[in-house]
C-alpha cells in the first residue's frame, strides 16, 4: 500500500499506476533480448581468459588456432591497441588484453567460429608465454611503491588508481570542542549485480562500410563513442541499437571489452558474430560495489547539533579504472545529505587490484558509506540520549539550501519521511520496547538524481533529446536513447507524451533505441533518466501539443487561450462540446509539411564549486529516505528475519507509482542480499563462488513486507515535479536492519555481509561480557 | 555432416520433429534449433528457473533436462501459455500489477505460477512463495510477483 499527498493538479495518467508499456511482450516470451537475435550467417564468439592473476604476456602464438577448419577469425591484443574506459580521464581497459593480463578472467584472445565446440577448441590451441608477476589481492597494501604495479598510471609506483582529499569547514577544531563523538570502523565485501540476463553482444560488418552493434548495454551513447575510438571508425558508420535488457544496476554500463571485441571479429571476418557469456564470465567481468574499509568519526553537540564528518575509506578497484574516479569522491560526498554538515573533511582511496573490475552498482559509492553513517548517528542517539528520529530531525538539510561544498538543493521532504515513516511503522511503542530478540531501527538515505556533468562532452549539449513524430495514422513515435532496462523508462516516457498531447497511451510507440534513429541521451546510470528524459520529453509534448492547439484554433476560431487539452480533443474551455478530434487537429496541422515533427531537450543547469573534483555528486536534485526495518533474531543460531520495511522515500512526485514501488522493492531486495549475505569470495586472488548457487541473492522467503510511503513534494526542475526512485531506495536498507539488530539483540555489525555466523559470535561476545540487554 | 537421429516431440500440442544428437539439451534445442526464444538461458547450470518449461505440466528447468527424456512428453514454453495475442490470466496479473520489470526471468514465472494454480487454484501464500523458490528474479524482490500470483487466483472461475 502506499500513501501519499494529494497532487495539486489532476493528471489523467502520471502518478496513476502505470503498467509496463512492453509487458505482455515480455510475458508472452515475445520480447527480444540480445540471445534472441539471429542474424543469417551468424558465427559464434568466445573469448579465451586469462588463468593468470597477473602476468606478462611475452608471446601469443594464434597461428594452430587459426588452423582449426571452422574458425573464422582469431584475434589478439596487439590488433586493436587503443585503450578505452568510460571515463575519458582513466582509458586504461584494451578489448583484449595487450602484453600484460590483470586477473583471473582478463580477456586474453577471441575466436570466431563457426559453432561452439569449434570455438573452444580453438581457443584450446592459442600459445602463450608469459611470466608471472608479483599478484595483488588486498587493496590496503596496494597503496605504498610495489614491485609491479599493475597499472603505470598507479599514483608513486602504488597500486593507487585515485586519491582524494577533501576538507571543508574547520574539522579538527569541530572535533576538539564536540560534546559528542562517534566512530565507526566497518567493512564490505565486494557486491555484484547478478542480474538474469548474461551479457550478449551482437555485431555485424557490412560491405556498405558500416557496423551495427545489438548489445545488452545500459549506456548504448558510450559504446558508440568506445567502438568508434577503438575500431578506429567514424561514429556515424557504426550503428548501435539496444534490444531488451534482462536487468543492469551498473553491470552494463561500462563500455565493455567483449563488445569491442565482438565487434572486432565481425569486421575480421564479414560475418555476423555473437558472443554470449556463461554465468561465470558474468562474474568474472562484475563492475559491481567496491569492496570497501571505511572510518566514519562523528562530532556533535550536547543536543545533537552535528558538528562534523571525519571520513576515510579504501576501496577496492580490481583490475581496472572503470568509473573508479567518480566511486572515490562518491564515497565521501555522498555523506553530504541528508543532514547539514558544517564540517566535512574526507580521505578517500581507491587501490588495483588483481581481482576482477569494480565499478558501478545500484546506488554507486552511496551504500557503504551510507551504512556507515547511518549506524554512527544510531550510536550518536544512544550515546546522548535522543530518539534517532529527533537526531536526525534536527539536522536535517533544509530546503534551498547550499551543503558545505557547494552542493545545490533544491526540494527535500526528508522531515515528511521521517514523520511517515516514525508514524507507520508505530515507532514509539517498539523502539527499545520489543522483548529481546525483535526489534526496530532507522536508515535514512540520500542520493543523485542525475549526476549533473555528463562524462563524454561539455554540459553545453543536451544530456537527453526527445524526438516526436506525428503522421498521418495518429500514432506518435517517441525517439530517444534512454535505456530502458527495466526500470521502466519507455512507459514513463510514453506517458509524459500522452498526458501532455492530450492522446491515449496506445497511441504512443516507443522506437527501440537505434543509433540512427534515435537522438542522443547519456544512458541509464546515476538515477538520471526520469530527471532529465523527463523534462525532455515533457518539452518536445508541449511543442507538439501546441502545434495541435494552432491547429484546433484554425479550425475552430476560437481564441487560442480559450483552447484546452482533453482526452483525444482540443476544447474550448467553457463549452467542451466545441472542440475539435485530435486527429482532425493532427491533419490540418500537417497540411503546412507533413508529419509533425518536435523536439525537445535537458541540459542541466551550471552549479556546483569550481574547487577539483566539486562536480563529483552535483546533481540537479536529491532523493531523500527514511527506511524504518523491523527484525526478529533468532540468539541462539545469528538467524535473523526481516519482517517489514516501512519505506518512506522523497522522489518528488511518483510519475507511475508501480514502477516507483516495483524500484523500491526491488531496491530494498538487493540491500538485503548485501547485508545479510551476498559477497564475491576470493582466496587471494581467485574468485571463488563465481555461480549463482554459491553467489545467494535473498529468496523469497527472505523478502520482508514492504510499505512504501511515498511522501515528497513537487521538485521545482523535475519534471511534473519528480525526482529519481531508481538507486536512492537502496542505501536506507541496510543500516535500517542493522539498526534493528542492534535494537533486537543489542549488538552491532560492522563487517557486511551479516551472515548469521558473524552476528552470532557478535552475540556470544556480549553474553560472555556479562552486558545485558532489555533485559536479557 | 552426419545424420542425427530425428526427435519426436510434442511443443505446445504441436508434433515437431528435429533432428539431435543424443546429447541435445532441452534449452539448446528450443531456443537454437526450433528458435522458441521465449526460453531464456539465465545460467545454463539449473540456479536461475529462467529456463523453465512444463513438462507434462511439471516446472522444469529445461538447461538440465536432455531434449530426448521429453520424447513421449507435452512441453509447454511460454509461447505455449497462452493462444493468439491473448495474455492468460496469470499473465495478464504479471502485466498488471508490475510483475514483470527487466522480463527476463518472467517465462519461468509465469510457468511456474501457470503449473501451481493448476495443481492448487487457491494456494496459500506459503505455497506461492514455496513454488516460486527455484526461480530468482533481480528486479522485483518477488513482492508484486507473489501478488500478482494470488491475483491470477482470485480471478479464475472459482
Ligand atoms: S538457465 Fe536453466 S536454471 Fe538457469
Ligand atoms: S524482472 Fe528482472 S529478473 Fe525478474
Amino acid at each position: 500500500m502506499a500513501i501519499r499527498t494529494e497532487p495539486s493538479e489532476p493528471f489523467r495518467l502520471l502518478g496513476q499506476k502505470i503498467p509496463y508499456i512492453e509487458g505482455p511482450m515480455k510475458v508472452t516470451g515475445r520480447a527480444e533480448y540480445t540471445d534472441d537475435i539471429h542474424r543469417p550467417g551468424m558465427l559464434v564468439g568466445k573469448l579465451l581468459r586469462s588463468p593468470w592473476p597477473h602476468a606478462r604476456l611475452r608471446r601469443v602464438n594464434v597461428e594452430r588456432a587459426r588452423a582449426v577448419p571452422g574458425v573464422y577469425a582469431v584475434l589478439t591484443g596487439e590488433r586493436y591497441p587503443t585503450p578505452f574506459g568510460v571515463l575519458p580521464i582513466t582509458r586504461d581497459e584494451t578489448a583484449i588484453a595487450v602484453d600484460r593480463a590483470r586477473y583471473i578472467g582478463d580477456i586474453v584472445a577471441a575466436v570466431a567460429a563457426r559453432d561452439e565446440r569449434t570455438a573452444e577448441r580453438a581457443l584450446a590451441a592459442v600459445e602463450f608465454e608469459v611470466d608471472a608477476l608479483p599478484e595483488y589481492s588486498d587493496p590496503r597494501v596496494g597503496r605504498v611503491p610495489v614491485e609491479a604495479p599493475i597499472h603505470a598510471a598507479g599514483l608513486r609506483g602504488s597500486n593507487l588508481q585515485k586519491e582524494v582529499l577533501q576538507e571543508f569547514g574547520a574539522v579538527d577544531a569541530a572535533f576538539q570542542s564536540a560534546a559528542a563523538v562517534v566512530e565507526v570502523r566497518a567493512s564490505f565485501a565486494g557486491v555484484t549485480h547478478a542480474f538474469t540476463e548474461p551479457h550478449c553482444t551482437v555485431a555485424e560488418a557490412t560491405p556498405d562500410g558500416r557496423l551495427t552493434v545489438w548489445s545488452a548495454t545500459q549506456v548504448p551513447h558510450y559504446l558508440h563513442r568506445a567502438l568508434s575510438e577503438v575500431l578506429g571508425m567514424p561514429m556515424h558508420r557504426i550503428r548501435v541499437v539496444k534490444p531488451e535488457i534482462g536487468g543492469a544496476f551498473g553491470g552494463k554500463s561500462d563500455p565493455l571489452p567483449h563488445e569491442i571485441a565482438c565487434a572486432a571479429l565481425a569486421l575480421e571476418c564479414g560475418r555476423p558474430v555473437k558472443i554470449l557469456f556463461d554465468r561465470e564470465e558474468v562474474f568474472y567481468t562484475n563492475h559491481g560495489r567496491h569492496p570497501t574499509y571505511n572510518v566514519v568519526r562523528v562530532a556533535a553537540s550536547a543536543e545533537g547539533q552535528l558538528r562534523g564528518y571525519d571520513i576515510e575509506a579504501v576501496i577496492e578497484g580490481g583490475a581496472w579504472s572503470s568509473f573508479g574516479t567518480v566511486t572515490t569522491y562518491y564515497n565521501g560526498v555522498m555523506a553530504m545529505g541528508p543532514y547539514a554538515v558544517p564540517n566535512f573533511r574526507y580521505k578517500g582511496q581507491r587501490v588495483f587490484t588483481n581481482r576482477p573490475p569494480s565499478g558501478a552498482m545500484r546506488a554507486h559509492g552511496g551504500t557503504n558509506i551510507r551504512y556507515s553513517v547511518e549506524v554512527a548517528l544510531d550510536e550518536l542517539a544512544e550515546q546522548l540520549d535522543l530518539d534517532p528520529f529527533e537526531l536526525r530531525r534536527r539536522n536535517a538539510l533544509r530546503p534551498n539550501s547550499v551543503t558545505v561544498n557547494q552542493f545545490r538543493i533544491t526540494s527535500t521532504s526528508f522531515r515528511k519521511c521521517l514523520a511517515a515513516a516514525r508514524d507507520r511503522s508505530g515507532w514509539e511503542e517498539k523502539f527499545r520496547k520489543l522483548p529481546f530478540g525483535e526489534g526496530v531501527g532507522l536508515g535514512c538515505g540520500f542520493y543523485i538524481s542525475g549526476s549533473n556533468s555528463p562524462i563524454h562532452f561539455t554540459p553545453k549539449m543536451p544530456q537527453c533529446t526527445v524526438h516526436l513524430k506525428a503522421d498521418m495514422d495518429g500514432g506518435i513515435a517517441v525517439h530517444c536513447m534512454q535505456a530502458d532496462i527495466g526500470q521502466g523508462s519507455n512507459t514513463l516516457l510514453a506517458a509524459i507524451v500522452a498526458e501532455v498531447v492530450g492522446v491515449e497511451l496506445d497511441r504512443v510507440h516507443v522506437t527501440p533505441v537505434d543509433s540512427d534513429i534515435t537522438p542522443v541521451d547519456i544512458g541509464s546510470y546515476s538515477s538520471r533518466v526520469t530527471f532529465m528524459m523527463g523534462n525532455a520529453a515533457r518539452k518536445a509534448a508541449e511543442a507538439m501539443r501546441d502545434r495541435l492547439l494552432d491547429a484546433a484554433h484554425d479550425l475552430t476560431g476560437y481564441p487560442r487561450e480559450l483552447l484546452h487539452v482533453g482526452l483525444e480533443r482540443y476544447e474550448v474551455a467553457h463549452r467542451p462540446e466545441l472542440g475539435v478530434s485530435y486527429l482532425d487537429a493532427l491533419h490540418r496541422a500537417m497540411e503546412s509539411g507533413g508529419a509533425l515533427q518536435t523536439t525537445g531537450a535537458y541540459t542541466s543547469p551550471p552549479m556546483g564549486g569550481t574547487f577539483k573534483g566539486a562536480r563529483a555528486g552535483t546533481a540537479p536534485a536529491y532523493s531523500f529516505a527514511a527506511y524504518v526495518a523491523q527484525v526478529r533474531v533468532d540468539a541462539e543460531t545469528g538467524i535473523y528475519r526481516v519482517l517489514k520495511v516501512w519505506a518512506a522515500f522523497d522522489c518528488g512526485r511518483p510519475l507511475n507509482r508501480l514502477a516507483v514501488e516495483g524500484q523500491i522493492e526491488g531496491s530494498i531486495h538487493m540491500g538485503l542480499g548485501q547485508l545479510m549475505g551476498e559477497a564475491m569470495e576470493y582466496r587471494g586472488t581467485r574468485l571463488m563462488n563465481p555461480a549463482l548457487l554459491d553467489y545467494k541473492i535473498p529468496m523469497p522467503q527472505q523478502m520482508p513486507e514492504v510499505e512504501c510511503l511515498l511522501v515528497g513534494d513537487d521538485d521545482p526542475e523535475g519534471p511534473f515535479g519528480a525526482k529519481e526512485a531508481g538507486e536512492g531506495p537502496l542505501v536506507a536498507t541496510l543500516p535500517a536492519v542493522a539498526n534493528a539488530i542492534y535494537d533486537a539483540v543489542g549488538v552491532r555489525c560492522y563487517d557486511l555481509p551479516v551472515t548469521p555466523d558473524r552476528l552470532l559470535k557478535a552475540i556470544d561476545r556480549r553474553r560472555a561480557a556479562g552486558t545485558p540487554w532489555k533485559d536479557h | 555432416m552426419t545424420s542425427q537421429p530425428i526427435l519426436r516431440l510434442r511443443i505446445n500440442g504441436q508434433p515437431v520433429e528435429t533432428p539431435a544428437p543424443p546429447e541435445r539439451i532441452l534449452l539448446d534445442l528450443l531456443r537454437e534449433d526450433l528458435r522458441l526464444t521465449g526460453t531464456k538461458r539465465g545460467c545454463d547450470l539449473g540456479t536461475c528457473g529462467c529456463c523453465t518449461v512444463l513438462l507434462d505440466g511439471r516446472p522444469t528447468l529445461s538447461c538440465l533436462t536432455l531434449a530426448h527424456l521429453a520424447e513421449g512428453r507435452e512441453i509447454t514454453t511460454i509461447e505455449g501459455v497462452s493462444t493468439g495475442t491473448a495474455l492468460h490470466p496469470v499473465q495478464r496479473a504479471f502485466v498488471d500489477l508490475g510483475a514483470t520489470q527487466c522480463g527476463f526471468c518472467t517465462p519461468g514465472f509465469v510457468l511456474t505460477a501457470v503449473a501451481l494454480l493448476r495443481e492448487r487454484p487457491r494456494p496459500t501464500r506459503d505455497q506461492v512463495v514455496e513454488a516460486i523458490a527455484g526461480n530468482l528474479c533481480r528486479c522485483t524482490g518477488y513482492t508484486k510477483i507473489i501478488e500478482a500470483i494470488e491475483a491470477a487466483a482470485r480471478a479464475a472461475p472459482g
